[in-house]
């Protein structure tokens, strides 16, 4: 159990920066995710936590004691690997025993633990076999066995369902949350998939080109999205982003799209030039006299809902509707925008305004 | 019923490619089964012609190779009547056994410095290749490429450098100079061979360890070098080939106490006139350890020239 503070962190290799100056705290117990596109340094951070890469700058903290100069044997923690790692040549109850005899415990009370923790994860059947021949989800499992035989003060898992079959992935990641429930130990979760770290994480950091965009609750980074780049990469379809020109007042509550007047949160910060309007396609209405006007591109038929492509002025745009509601190709329809819901983006610098709906988010992201 | 697969070859294609091999194999096989079985023959069988495919077969060949021999008078045969086997062999051809030959000494020789040198290819290849591997190295492609280069010229084109740093260094016909010097030679070998084969084996392996609590050698130790097995087997059925049959460096540097057994086998030929079956007798010995210690390390080794081939 344990609280992982990282302050300032960096870290080069050469010339290129992986990771800029990064601080985050993750709570005791939190299944926590860091999320981004490849090559954003989400790994690197997760290497430097386990001690597998030294930081260039900057601390690293778990439960109170700086860690960033200790070698990973030292730190107490367990780590997944996207490929799980298991020692080949080794059968699957070395490979779970292994972390216990590098501490020397008793060769009974090893055997103890590896039947406990196997019982814990349904794999008492294979124990004897050798690795090579079980499937993903038993070495995911065998993976995981290795992390908990220890009960170490937090896991470290570097995308561990990427190596998965998509039907094995869900289950497993079901799997991983309630095992996390269980033992209640303080995980850091690396993934570049969106919708893994909106159903599995307390917590999620975004991060991008090395830097983090934000950080928060899922629910605050997919609704009140800090940057243009976090709009862009959480939510399936993105959330809509449309470019205009325009001048903002304290307190203002609507913006002008092409000669539209549009509904926003209050502001709380004045604003001129060119700006970004960011949508969530679920908060995007049909109505036939809204003076919003678009042109219908596409549809989507999802089942219970359905994704609408629109051509407005301002660029395109989508919707996610009701199934039953009918939207004919070519026709030109209203559209209305859920105005509570509504982020506006400085274009240049990417960032989010403050309004009424983000303050509380932007302050500590 | 007939079913056409297009990765199965046909019944015939099969016979034709088996025939081919097998007569490949005679081709290659027909001189060592020559000097094997010349080894078993008389002096006069070995040089009669038409050449004798079938004969009666005698150790002759082999009590030459391991004793050195004195012409007896009728009487002294008599006062010595022949003890053993092979005493009786000597004793047939009006000969007397003076003492052992040098053969077996210079045999050890070349085990000594062959394993010797290619223990220590291996262990110093293994630790640099994971260096080179594993770490930032300053330099680390020029020094590769270096490393390499030692092989780029046939080794004998600095005989006389080395003969003249052997001399100066006392090292000249000592085991140990030997050793050193098929190290050098090889060792270039081993260390790209070796880089190879670690460079495969995913490092989260050893990160895994480290995190398991291990420190960087144990898991260098444990968990790298197992996985690194069949690389290390190949590498070494190489460097012990080369060792064992280096001949031009043998000949220029030891003569007496490190003599290595390719040298010395030609001089069987010169002691008591052309001795075919003693030669052949020493040089089918002199076989004998490569072809074991390959046929052991087989496994690897023909993994060992796959390995890499197919991405995992």
């Amino acid at each position: 159990m344990a609280e992982i503070v990282i302050h300032n962190l960096r870290k080069e290799f050469g010339s290129f920066t992986a990771v800029q100056s990064s601080s985050f705290r993750i709570e005791d117990g939190e299944f926590f995710m860091l999320l981004g596109p490849s090559g954003c340094g989400k790994t690197t951070t997760l290497r430097m936590i386990a001690g597998l890469e030294l930081p260039t700058s900057g601390e690293i903290f778990i439960d109170g004691e700086e860690v960033g100069r200790k070698p990973a044997s030292q730190r107490d923690i367990a780590f997944v690997f996207q490929m799980f790692a298991l020692y080949p040549h080794m059968n699957v109850r070395r490979n779970i025993s292994y972390p216990l005899a590098s501490q020397g415990m008793p060769r009974a009370q090893i055997r103890e633990k590896v039947a406990e923790v196997s019982r814990i994860l349904g794999i008492e059947g294979i124990l004897d076999r050798p690795v090579g021949g079980l499937s993903g989800g038993d070495r995911q499992r065998v993976a995981l066995g290795r992390a908990i035989v220890r009960n170490p003060k937090c896991f470290l898992m570097d995308e561990p369902l990427g190596a998965l079959d998509a039907e094995f992935r869900e289950r497993m990641a079901e799997e991983l949350r309630a095992l996390h429930d269980r033992m209640g130990a303080t995980t850091v979760y690396v993934t570049h998939d969106q919708l893994e770290a909106m159903q599995m994480g307390d917590k999620i950091v975004v991060m991008n080109h090395g830097v983090i965009d934000q950080f928060g609750v899922p629910r605050d980074i997919y609704d009140k999205p800090a940057t243009l780049f976090v709009a862009g990469f959480i939510g399936s379809p993105a959330m809509n982003l449309l470019r205009f020109r325009g001048r903002l007042g304290i307190g203002d509550r609507q913006v002008t799209l092409h000669h539209q007047q549009i509904a926003v949160p209050a502001m709380r910060v004045a604003f001129e030039g060119e700006m970004v309007l960011g949508v969530r396609p679920e908060n995007v209405r049909l109505s036939d006299d809204a003076p919003y006007r678009a042109r219908v591109l596409a549809s989507e038929y999802l089942g219970t809902t359905q994704i609408v492509t629109l051509q407005t002025e301002d660029g395109q745009i989508k919707a996610r509707v009701t199934a039953q509601q009918v939207a004919r190709m070519d026709e030109t329809v209203g559209l209305t925008f859920n105005p509570g819901t509504i982020t506006l983006f400085d274009a240049q610098s990417g960032r989010a305004l403050r309004s009424e709906l983000n303050e509380g988010v932007l302050q500590h992201g | 019923m007939s079913s056409f697969s297009v990765t199965e070859p046909s019944r015939r294609l099969k016979w034709i490619a088996g025939l081919l091999v097998v007569g490949y194999a005679l081709v290659t096989l027909m001189p060592l089964m020559w000097i094997i079985a010349t080894g078993f023959k008389s002096s006069s069988d070995s040089i009669a012609y038409p050449p004798k495919v079938v004969f009666e077969p005698t150790l002759e060949g082999y009590v030459n190779l391991f004793t050195v021999q004195n012409r007896a008078s009728p009487e002294q045969l008599a006062a010595n009547p022949p003890e053993t086997w092979y005493e009786q062999i000597v004793h047939d051809k009006g000969m007397m056994i003076s003492g052992p030959s040098r053969f077996g000494e210079r045999f050890m020789n070349s085990v000594i410095i062959g394993f010797g040198s290619t223990f220590l290819s291996v262990f110093l290849g293994t630790l640099a290749a994971y260096g080179f591997s594993r770490y930032r190295v300053p330099l680390k492609d020029d020094l590769l490429f270096f490393i390499l280069s030692t092989r780029m010229m046939p080794p004998i084109a600095v005989a006389i450098p080395i003969f003249l740093m052997f001399r100066a260094t006392g090292l000249s016909d000592t085991h140990a100079g030997m050793i050193l010097l098929y190290t050098a030679v090889n060792l270039s070998l081993a260390v790209w061979l070796l880089k190879g084969f670690i460079d495969e084996i995913p490092r989260e392996y050893e990160e895994a360890a480290l995190i398991d609590g291990y420190t960087r050698f144990q898991a260098f130790y444990k968990v790298v070098l197992p996985q690194a097995a069949t690389g290390i087997a190949s590498t070494a059925i190489f460097c012990l080939i080369f060792a064992w049959n280096e001949y031009a460096f043998a000949v220029l540097l030891t003569s007496g106490t490190a003599q290595t057994a390719p040298p010395f086998i030609p001089t069987i030929i010169g002691s008591s006139g052309r001795d075919w079956p003693a030669v052949s007798a020493g040089a089918t010995l002199f076989l004998l350890p490569v072809i074991v210690f390959t046929i052991l390390l087989r496994k690897h080794l023909l993994r060992g020239i796959t390995f890499g081939a197919v991405r995992k």
